[in-house]
């Protein structure tokens, strides 16, 4: 039995310690916005914010997982400054990838608040999205930085 | 005569809806209208619009939702022409049936950016028939003539001053006929086409609440996976059925012909599973095919007579006579489609009826697999289509389909079969490789007088629509060959089927997306031989007032075309028109002395006839230029030992962030018949950008994914 804290609720998980943490959330629990897609770490798709830093869930075991605290995109409030700007610029298309996008752009503006073009790029290079919102992404992360900045300023 | 088809069977379909509505039973497993209640109090005058007593607008859409907006754009057109009230409307999938097939294709499928342009006439007389019988109902009610109405915002109004709301209207409208060719709007008139709306999907795309195929689950249901033969003609060997038994959450092992599925509890388990059974397959028909193998057969092609394509005037002869000659070879790999949804289909099969969930391009197609395998009549094989997360032309494909339904008649419970991302590289319908050799003569003048073209390529058609090939030649593999944009009096096109091994299917603007970069590179080695402006040169072989040239010149203009660009940078153009629509870009570039090729921006000028939705149309427009720009710098399947060797993303790398240039497009304004906007986007982009290389180096790129050590400066 492991135990993990998934968007604030503690959940007891029955399965065994190898199990990615990705099957965990989707299978056990039905979270299923965190997406599959290559299963090997390669493509962003289910990604979630493990103690509040992002991770690849597809290469995360439950054990290595166990005690921590995970978010999903369900776990950010509807009105956080990414969701939003996210809406405003409708930056998805098929949408299967932003999830795993979103929830990496979040941790990278906490870690960096007012990144240069050049950080953005490299923050969001190892993410796929085949529809090619990047254009539209980079508008919409660059607009909830704003917001963010404007919410501590204020 | 297209509109009067249309027409026609917009109201033989609406006649077809209402016996369908007499059928099925409710499910929360699907989107059911009210009005198939008996005496229900909805006005759902036919398949596409439904209004309820508290005037919500429901718009039933039949084609699938790929992100691409189709979904708010079809609301929008029949809202417009409805004169509904946008913040009533919402949009609610259907079930596969009539009315949402393709009214010139007979299917229902969401590909070749079909879904407004073969539908214009339709989807508008759609809304004009509901406006009109509200107009008529509320008439009555005032005793005057309809055509003393007006309406606005889901309002009938009159000359005195007095108004009724749709949704007060909704039953003396629902005894009325449905008027046969109710009046269009003009373009002028439009209040909601040519806005940009917020996408109706796009909400709870960001909450995580869209329910994907992969996502969709049922009451004991059980997930597969398959084992499919790794190389081209591998048989079944052997396995282990007991280890893969074993696995905690596997159901059942199953042998289905060539292939074996792992059904189980969950996904996970499916997929342990299906490792555990070890496989071993043979060696398969071709163990020789590599990468190397395959690009030498097509090559080979080109040496080989070819069946004819197009052939005016007398191009061999017009070369011979011309005062100056070029010939050039061109080489595009296979690509795969590597949408991020895997592939994946969900069916109950039940005593007499089948249900299937699925993010498909093609319902019928779906629903005409299901009837031949359960031998249901069509309308107890119900298909309920889930948004996709990508699709791009493979979600036509019916293998999942196909496995779904026999597993769940095997085990009379409902089945998930998914896919991996390995499988689908491994078992991918590519977008096929395309060798291509061309000729041409220039006059004195620096005028094309001939133009000879040999395409090498596997055939599509072959596998998907055989009756549409004849004499060997597959139309599609010489999309954008017989129908370029210019105009030559002495024009000759040939193809050789390449007949290998490695399936291909239909992959975003099929035909188009190879040769247009063969076509626009040519051109552009023409007009560097000709001495002229690669503009002005393709200008000069146009029709002069047509589209085509119309789109080049928007984009000349908006990009200062002729004038001095940044320093260190070179632009390159090109051109194409597909899918009833007309698309240019111009790309610009810097090329270091590594050879490191920085696409600064790349601008889009696109005639889509009437921009119904220009925000979606902006966006795939960005989405065709970064794709197309993945495919120009990176994307290539590779195989070896007889079967695909690439694995995962790793082995075949996209485009990525830092690689996305600043992207501009400009929409030509005007109200022609809607074209096509997400495949139209695409096939200009890789030949501009080699231009734009060219224009840069001097070094002439002829194949695609662009290969950086021509480039590097010794």
């Amino acid at each position: 039995m492991f135990s993990l804290t998934v968007n604030g609720e503690k959940r007891e998980i029955e399965a065994a310690a190898d199990t990615p943490l990705l099957w965990v959330l989707r299978d056990t629990l039905g979270i299923t916005s965190v997406k599959y897609t290559c299963g090997v770490g390669e493509c962003g798709m289910c990604t979630v914010l493990m103690n509040g830093t992002a991770q690849r869930s597809c290469v995360i075991t439950l054990e290595e997982s166990a005690g921590s605290s995970i978010t999903t995109i369900e776990g950010l409030p509807d009105e956080h400054p990414i969701k939003q700007a996210w809406i405003e610029h409708q930056v998805p298309q098929c949408g299967y990838c932003q999830p795993g996008i979103m929830l990496q752009a979040v941790d990278f503006l906490t870690r960096v608040p007012n990144p240069t073009e050049t950080q953005i790029n490299q923050a969001m290079d190892d993410v796929i999205c085949r529809c090619g919102s990047h254009a539209r992404m980079k508008v919409a992360l660059k607009d909830a930085v704003n917001t963010l900045n404007q919410k501590q300023g204020g | 005569m297209k509109t009067d088809m249309t027409r026609r069977s917009f109201l033989k379909k609406t006649s077809l809806v209402i016996a369908a509505t007499a059928v099925g039973e409710s499910t929360e497993f699907a989107n059911l209208s009210h009005a198939r209640q008996e005496n229900s109090p909805h006005f759902k005058p036919h398949a596409f619009v439904e209004i309820a007593p508290d005037a919500t607008i429901t718009i039933w859409v039949g084609q699938t939702n790929l992100g691409q907006g189709t979904h708010t754009g079809l609301a929008m057109v029949i809202t417009d022409e409805l004169d509904g009230a946008w913040d009533k409307v919402e949009v609610k999938m259907a079930l596969a049936a009539e009315p949402f097939k393709d009214p010139l294709w007979h299917a229902q499928v969401t590909g070749g950016s079909s879904s407004f342009r073969n539908r214009w006439d339709l989807i508008r007389s759609a809304g004009a028939a509901a406006r009109q019988m509200l107009c008529e109902a509320a008439a009555s009610t005032w005793k005057i003539s309809p055509a003393l109405c007006t309406t606005k915002e889901s309002r009938v109004l009159n000359p005195n001053g007095e108004s009724l709301g749709y949704g007060e209207l909704v039953s003396l409208a629902a005894k009325l006929p449905v008027p046969e060719k109710p009046s269009l709007k003009k373009g002028e008139q439009y209040t909601i086409i040519g806005t940009s709306r917020p996408r109706f999907d796009i909400p709870d795309k960001v909450q995580g609440k869209a329910v994907y195929g992969m996502d969709f689950s049922l009451p004991n249901m059980c997930v597969a996976m398959i084992a499919r033969a790794p190389r081209y003609g591998a048989t079944l060997e052997s396995y282990d059925a007991d280890a893969a038994g074993k696995i905690n959450g596997v159901i059942k092992v199953m042998p289905l012909g060539n292939r074996i599925a792992v059904c189980a509890e969950n996904t996970y388990a499916a997929l342990q599973g299906r490792e555990a059974l070890r496989t071993q397959w043979s060696v398969g028909s071709h163990p020789e095919l590599n990468t190397a193998w395959i690009e030498a057969q097509l090559t080979k092609n080109l040496d080989v007579p070819g069946v004819e394509a197009k052939n005016s005037g007398d191009a061999a002869r017009a070369i011979s006579e011309a005062d100056q000659g070029l010939s050039q070879t061109y080489q595009l790999p296979y690509l795969s489609h590597a949408q991020v949804e895997p592939l994946n289909c969900t069916a109950h099969v039940e005593r007499g009826r089948c249900r299937i969930w699925i993010p498909t391009q093609g319902q019928t197609h779906t629903q005409k697999t299901a009837v031949h395998l359960t031998g249901l009549p069509e309308e107890k094989v119900e298909v309920m289509t889930l948004p996709a997360g990508g699709g791009f032309g493979l979600r036509g494909e019916q293998d999942e389909v196909i496995d779904a339904v026999l597993l769940s008649k095997a085990l009379h419970r409902p089945v998930k079969v998914v896919c991996s991302r390995e499988d689908e590289f491994i078992h991918g319908c590519f977008r096929p490789a395309n060798h291509s050799r061309v000729e041409a003569g220039l006059n004195k003048q620096g005028q094309i007088i001939g133009w000879k073209h040999k395409v090498s390529a596997p055939s599509v058609m072959s596998r998907l629509m055989p009756h549409a090939v004849k004499n060997g030649l597959d139309p599609d593999a010489v999309n954008g060959l017989v129908d370029m944009v210019y105009t030559l009096d002495n024009h000759a096109v040939e193809y050789v089927m390449a007949k290998l091994p490695v399936p291909v299917g239909w992959w975003r603007s099929v035909g188009y997306s190879t040769n247009t970069f063969v076509v626009e590179s040519f051109m552009d080695e023409l007009a560097q031989a000709a001495g002229k402006d690669p503009v002005a040169f393709r200008l000069e072989h146009m029709e002069k007032a047509g589209r085509a040239a119309g789109v080049l010149t928007l984009l000349a203009n908006k990009t200062g075309w002729g004038q001095p660009v940044p320093q260190g940078r070179a632009r390159g153009v090109a051109v194409a028109h597909c899918f009833e629509s007309f698309a240019a870009h111009m790309a610009e570039v810097s090329v270091d002395k590594q050879g490191k090729v920085t696409v600064h921006k790349v601008v889009c000028a696109l005639d889509c006839g009437t921009a119904i939705f220009p925000d979606a149309i902006r966006i795939q427009a960005e989405a065709g230029v970064i794709m197309a720009l993945s495919t120009a710098f990176h994307e290539k399947m590779h195989f070896d030992q007889g079967g695909v060797a690439t694995s995962n993303y790793s082995d075949y790398p996209l485009l990525s962030m830092s690689e996305v240039p600043e992207i501009e497009v400009h929409i030509a304004h005007n109200y022609l018949k809607a074209g096509g906007v997400g495949e139209p986007v695409f096939p200009s982009v890789a030949p501009a950008v080699a231009n734009a290389i060219f224009s840069a180096t001097g070094v002439r790129l002829r194949e695609l994914p662009f290969r950086r050590e021509q480039l590097v400066k010794s």
